[in-house]
């Protein structure tokens, strides 16, 4: 009991300052503080239990418990509206279980005057019961001799049954801020502050400012303000005068003077000092710490346990009833049974080396990092550092193609290293490359170059054919664009720019005779026939045939009757071409006939047998490309009603009546005597250049502008045999021995390149063809090299021309 | 001819692989757990043949995978832990959400683990296997050791990958099978020999990694916990061949002498007990007694031959380089690298006691060889030992040699430091200080310096003709007959003028032949194959890139060399 004891006054302590009543509260529960928990005279929890119980049962029988409180409380008794009040109060704080067991309504009243001599205030709760009635009485008498006028007012306005109580009730307001007893301290919670004798309420007083009342009472009457005849000349000399003005305050709510107390004076200080109100209060009092760590065998609350703490949980019993079902379910399990084995152990104890997976056949192991080399030392050798430019030149790389990814520094000493940056980039690009990177095996070709290099016969052993370069024939002042040997191989005749045809002797390289003609040469052509000796020369749209005068004179003066002894036929047709025999000066000079062409003649060729002669005249989409010329007969024929195709060069078949036409990117093969298309070979290139034939007759090869030489075998297929790239620059003109297995082909890189290009009678064997020679010495002059090739008839003997304006044989 | 007709891309090599996302659909990860998945399993994209055909016939760039891969990863447990973890990361939101504190705590405790262990034997179903791919996992462990103990990484990852380092080193040391040591401007490599495998690792120098944005992490530290756990199996088992105890323990001895002292730095026990192992000063305890020179003579089979005896003698005289020297290093040279390498080949090494822990004797021990300062001078110089620097120590485990200490001496510019992964083949470009480097091993005695110059510059200028020979051989033939013909020219000329008495041209047979084979040999490859002309061309091209290069190096070297020549002398005259 003593712990309880003191328990209670610390609270009351602590509750002091806010004890306040006041009677709008005890309207709605007029005395809400008359019925309490307090054990009243034998003070046992068990009673109060009991009461407590009986009060929700039966009101009657709490009257009696009531009266046996003390006389003093029956004439409240009475009033049974206030017994309602009570008993809806007491329920309220029988639930709310906050209320404090040792408080009392009646004796309530008198502690509060316990508070204010504040001696008892130490006793104990048996000894205040004790002064209970002693108190009361006092209280009675007190406040009269305080004389206080406001007390006496108060009772005036009072109903005048209720003595005790309104005694009681204007002591606790005379005492101001007096604070009670009160131990249940959450009854003061439930009531207001407010004034009792005026009922307007917390409101501004200054509404009532021109009104000759300042409020109402309870009843309903006003209350009137107190006659004020005071002006300032009254208020100064009362000042003046009066001892206790500077006590004397005014009411608010009555507008009555109050002057205060000693005591109330004293409070004022204290408070203004910031010290508590009660004097006697000890705010150092050694605090006590009831909720320690030492089991105590009391209850620190005296307080009976909740009803709900004896009734088991429903909810609870669901909740468990859950996690047991679980449980037993095994869908919880209570926890994780600890990992017995260690981190580490013999993982390869029993390990089987045949046991791989079949994955592991596909398993392309990641290769392993590449290791540094002497650049990425911190003191590499001086020649691995980087010079000036190299590292400018690393700088401006893109950082993926660059060779080295870090720049090779060199440091004096080890302390002197830095952290390398991007050694976690490095990291993590491994790791990237790890698991990102598609594998695949790849077969590194492990070829030795040595063996790619095709297996050929030896040169040597495909001799003869020209080695090296013995003569050159100089005398043209402007490219030479055409070449021809005679067919006894004793003379050369070229044809140039500089407007000239010149005649040499193989030989001694002696220029013999110069024939000048009325334009750049485009072609030259010596007659294949060795009985007739007359060369083809084509300049701008003339064809001359020359008679050079040169070897047997036999021959010369037989070739001369052959042109002369022509008989003009007896119905003169419309030819194509002019025929003309030249006279005079150009005769002297060896012109025999003039053949004056619509267009511009670019090539010139013989027929085999010396008669015919084929002219080409390039225009696209003409009709009139080529025509044939017969000299014996003087007389001309278009062979072709259309032509596809810009005409490049043409070229009779050696032994049959065929003829070849190469179109820019088609060679076609014409049968003469049928007179219809026979072949069209594909040459596989843009832009025919040049082409000749085999003497069998059977395969042919064409040059082009762009590099290639195309072999074509016409019993084979349309397509070539086989394509050499073997020059740099364009082809300009190709060639084939008459009687040895050899073909040459000049090239504006300045390169005569022979190949042996052996044919064989037995149409199952391929022809076998190898590069033998290639043949320098023409100087490159305007992007141009070798114009034309030739053969020596007889000798294994090259003849080229260039556009250095000489011509040069190769032996 | 009946029977239906074939579909396309329903057999063959379209129904072999599968595409990246089609693989995740099928074992319906996300993108991130399948390449945790792939990282683990060591699943990695095949680049088809015929990319088209696997395409269906568009030409999109995809990855491809092998579906039998694929396959093979349907059936793995840990996708079954990743798809639990992943429902545990939901829970664990919701009970946050709800704020349901020991709910939170319930399902943290039972957090689902897995464990790699079935993995690590299933790719590396022999040991062997596992110590040939430990490279990587070194690398990457070392470099997580080196990370701060805040931010990017588990605290306890970078415990574990320290450990294992330090582990590993032990082994090394104890083994002593290091071969190699290079220190580049990266970090250090170091190459070991374990159970006839070359592994080869790269320690970064001691500095605070600054991280960079652009790596991602998490693919980092997937790696490293299958890397931790590799290494982790590697090392227990390597230890159990040297008959080690595993975890590693100090030898009764070594863990006496360093008991005493440093004791207090430490908070806990572990800590300065982890910190002795790392200090790498202390052998380790065994759980058989080792028996000294416990390694029995192997036996010889005479088929075997000289060379390979020869070989092993070498070998274990390398294993004993430094045995018998004392080293102390002052505290400004990287303390665990050095004392990794001499302790790996025999030398004692010991450092101030405030240093590190573990430190076995003082720097004013009488007995002490080597001192190795990394600092210009140093004021108190004892009489009796070497002052010289770091680079000596790896200079003479890379040479197999002890190298003479005049070079490495305090305040001298040092040789330059070779990369020992390099082995010239012959035609590349040798450094002069290598070529030095194999004389020294074969015995010779280093030549008075200035001979030495010579030679090397002989030695240069035979390499660069040799280089130019190779090099021009071509061009030379090119040349010759160019003059051939021009003098041929030259003649046709003289002869159309007048005649002069001929001189005797001395004809060089040998050079006539060679200059016939090569113009046969050009012949031939103007009549070679497109496809083959241009293989050949690349191969002649790749050739002549590294003759190409080989040569610039010499020549600037040349150049240095020249440049410094006379500096050189002076100071020579000023001697």
């Amino acid at each position: 009991m003593i712990f309880e004891n003191r328990l209670c006054k610390k609270i009351i302590k602590t509750n002091r300052p806010r004890r306040r009543l006041t009677f709008d509260v005890i309207d709605s529960n007029p005395h809400g503080r008359i019925f309490s928990m307090r054990p009243t005279h034998t003070g046992t929890m068990s009673k109060l239990k009991n009461k407590k119980r009986n009060l929700e049962e039966n009101e009657d029988e709490q009257l009696p418990i009531f009266d046996k409180d003390g006389g003093k409380d029956g004439p409240h008794l009475d009033d049974g509206d206030e017994d309602q009040g009570d008993l809806s109060e007491s329920e309220e704080s029988v639930f709310s279980g906050l209320e404090e067991s040792g408080s009392d309504s009646d004796d309530e009243e008198e502690e509060e005057e316990d508070e204010e001599d504040g001696s008892e205030e130490k006793s104990s709760d048996v000894e205040e019961d004790k002064t209970d009635r002693q108190l009361s009485a006092k209280e009675v008498i007190k406040p009269q001799t305080d004389g206080q006028n406001s007390k006496e007012k108060k009772k005036k306005k009072k109903a005048a049954g209720k003595e005790g109580g309104e005694e009681s009730v204007a002591s606790d307001r005379d005492s101001g801020l007096q604070i009670s007893s009160q131990v249940d301290e959450y009854e003061h919670d439930t009531s207001d502050e407010e004034d009792i004798r005026n009922t307007v309420g917390n409101i501004p007083m200054e509404w009532y400012k021109d009104y000759p009342h300042i409020g109402y009472d309870l009843d309903g009457k006003k209350l009137f303000k107190p006659i004020r005849n005071k002006d300032e000349l009254d208020e100064f000399l009362d000042k003046m005068e009066n001892p206790d003005y500077w006590r004397t305050v005014q009411d608010k709510m009555t507008g009555a003077d109050i002057r205060l107390s000693d005591e109330q004076v004293d409070l004022v200080h204290r408070l203004q000092q910031g010290k508590f109100g009660d004097v006697n209060f000890n705010e150092y009092e050694p605090a006590i710490d009831f909720f320690s760590n030492e089991v105590m065998i009391h209850p620190v609350t005296n307080r009976p346990q909740d009803k709900r703490s004896f009734i088991p949980s429903l909810i609870e019993k669901e909740k468990v009833g859950k996690l047991v079902h679980a449980i037993k379910m095994g869908w919880i399990k209570p926890r994780r049974p600890k990992e017995t084995t260690p981190q580490y152990y013999d993982l390869w104890a029993k390990e089987d080396p045949n046991s791989i997976l079949g994955r592991h056949k596909m398993h392309v192991p990641a290769p392993k990092m590449k290791l540094p080399g002497h650049e990425e030392s911190y003191n590499p050798p001086p020649e691995y550092l980087m010079s000036e430019e190299e590292r400018l030149a690393w700088e401006q790389q893109d950082p993926e193609d660059r060779k080295l990814s870090f720049l090779p520094q060199k440091f004096a000493c080890l302390r002197a290293v830095p952290a390398y940056s991007r050694f976690i980039h490095e990291r993590f690009e491994r790791c990237l490359d790890l698991y990102l990177c598609p594998r695949q095996r790849k077969m590194r070709v492990n070829v030795n170059p040595e063996d790619l290099i095709p297996k050929l016969p030896k040169p040597k052993d495909l001799q003869p054919f020209p080695t090296t370069q013995s003569l050159v024939y100089r005398g043209h002042s402007s490219l030479v664009r055409s070449i021809s040997v005679s067919p006894s191989g004793q003379w050369l005749v070229s044809g140039s720019d500089d407007c000239t045809v010149r005649f040499w002797e193989v030989s001694t390289a002696r220029c013999l005779k110069t024939v000048e003609v009325g334009g750049a040469v485009k072609g030259v052509a010596w007659n294949p026939n060795p009985s007739i000796c007359l060369v083809a020369v084509s300049y701008d749209d003339t064809v001359v045939l020359l008679n050079p005068g040169l070897g047997d004179r036999l021959v010369c003066t037989a070739s001369d009757q052959l042109i002369s002894s022509y008989e003009e036929p007896e119905e003169v047709k419309d030819q194509l071409v002019q025929w003309a025999v030249a006279e005079g000066e150009g005769h002297e000079q060896g012109h025999r006939l003039i053949l004056k062409h619509p267009k511009a003649v670019r090539q010139v060729t013989w027929h085999g047998k010396g008669d015919y002669l084929a002219c080409v005249m390039p225009d696209n989409g003409s009709s009139l490309q080529v025509v044939i010329h017969q000299v014996s007969k003087r007389r001309t024929q278009n062979p072709f009603r259309k032509n596809k195709g810009l005409v490049q060069c043409v070229s009779f078949h050696p032994i049959r009546p065929y003829f070849f036409v190469a179109t820019q990117r088609y060679v076609r093969v014409y049968n003469l005597i049928k007179q219809e298309l026979t072949k069209k070979l594909m040459a596989n290139c843009k832009w025919i250049s040049s082409m000749a034939i085999h003497p069998g007759g059977d395969n042919v090869i064409c040059g082009s502008y762009d590099c290639r030489l195309a072999w074509f075998d016409l019993d084979l297929s349309t397509k070539p045999y086989k394509v050499l790239r073997h020059h740099k620059k364009a082809l300009r003109s190709v060639a084939y021995h008459r009687h040895y297995p050899l073909f040459a082909s000049g090239s504006d890189d300045g390169s005569v390149i022979v190949c042996h290009g052996m044919v064989y009678n037995d149409l199952l064997q391929n022809p076998l063809i190898v590069p033998v020679k290639v043949l320098k010495g023409h100087t490159i002059t305007h992007d141009l090299g070798v114009l034309d090739v030739t053969f020596h008839p007889t000798q294994p003997w090259v003849f080229s021309s260039g556009s250095d304006g000489t011509v040069r044989l190769f032996t | 001819m009946g029977g239906l007709q074939k579909k396309k891309y329903e057999s063959g090599s379209a129904t072999n692989y599968i595409s990246r996302n089609k693989a995740r659909k099928k074992l319906s990860l996300s993108l991130a757990d399948f390449r945790r998945l792939c990282i683990l399993k060591g699943i990695y994209p095949h680049e088809p043949k015929h990319k088209k055909k696997v395409n269906k016939g568009s030409t999109a760039p995809r990855t491809f995978y092998l579906l039998k891969d694929i396959r093979f990863l349907l059936h793995e447990p840990i996708v079954g832990k990743f798809r639990e973890y992943k429902i545990f990361v939901r829970k664990l939101r919701k009970a946050y959400g709800k704020a349901e504190w020991s709910g939170v705590q319930r399902m943290k405790e039972n957090k689902p683990a897995y464990k790699l262990d079935h993995i690590i034997k299933e790719r590396y179903p022999t040991f062997i296997d596992a110590v040939r791919d430990v490279d990587d996992a070194l690398s990457m462990c070392f470099l997580f050791s080196t990370f701060a103990r805040t931010g990017k990484c588990h605290v306890q990852t970078i415990q574990l990958c320290r450990r294992l380092g330090v582990e590993w080193m032990n082994y090394i040391i104890t083994s002593r099978s290091l071969r190699k040591v290079f220190l580049s401007i990266k970090g250090i490599y170091y190459q070991a020999e374990v159970l006839g495998q070359t592994i080869t690792w790269i320690i970064p120098y001691q500095f605070a990694h600054d991280h960079p944005t652009d790596v991602d992490y998490r693919v980092m530290a997937t790696f490293t916990e299958l890397y931790t756990t590799l290494l982790g199996f590697v090392n227990f088992r390597l230890y159990q061949t040297l008959n080690l105890v595993y975890p590693p323990k100090l030898d009764g001895q070594g863990e006496f002498s360093l008991k005493s002292e440093c004791e207090e730095d430490y908070a806990l026990e572990s800590e300065s007990y982890s910190e002795k192992l790392a200090a790498l000063s202390a052998s380790l305890a065994r759980t058989v007694p080792s028996v000294e020179d416990e390694e029995a003579e192997l036996d010889h089979f005479p088929a075997e031959g000289v060379k390979k005896k020869k070989k092993n003698l070498e070998q274990n005289k390398q294993k004993k380089l430094f045995e018998g020297l004392k080293f102390f290093l002052n505290r400004e040279v990287p303390r665990e690298s050095l004392a990794f390498v001499i302790r790996c080949f025999g030398g004692e090494v010991s450092w101030d006691k405030s240093l590190c822990i573990g430190s076995t004797y003082d720097e004013t021990d009488e007995t002490i060889t080597h001192h190795i300062v990394d600092r210009p001078t140093i004021d108190k110089q004892y009489i009796n030992r070497y002052y010289i620097q770091p680079q000596w120590v790896y200079d003479c485990v890379n040479g197999k040699i002890l190298l003479p200490v005049e070079e490495y001496f305090l305040g001298v510019t040092l040789p330059p430091h070779l990369s020992p992964f390099v082995e010239e083949s012959e035609g590349d470009y040798v450094p002069p200080e290598k070529l030095k480097l194999l004389a020294l091993q074969k015995g010779e005695k280093p030549p008075e310096e200035d001979e030495e110059e010579e030679e090397e510059e002989e030695d240069d200028e035979d390499d660069e003709e040799e280089d130019d020979q190779s090099e021009d051989e071509d061009e030379a033939e090119d040349e010759a007959s160019l003059a051939e013909m021009e003098e041929k020219r030259a003649q046709g000329k003289s002869l159309s003028v007048k005649v002069t008495p001929g001189k005797v041209k001395p004809e060089n047979r040998m050079r006539t032949e060679q200059e016939e084979k090569a113009e046969e040999k050009r012949l031939a490859i103007m009549m070679m194959k497109k496809r083959e002309k241009y293989l050949y061309d690349k191969i002649m091209f790749g050739k002549k890139r590294h003759v190409r290069e080989a040569n610039k190096l010499a020549a600037k070297r040349k150049a240095h060399d020249d440049a410094n020549k006379p500096d050189k002398k002076k100071k020579k005259k000023k001697c």
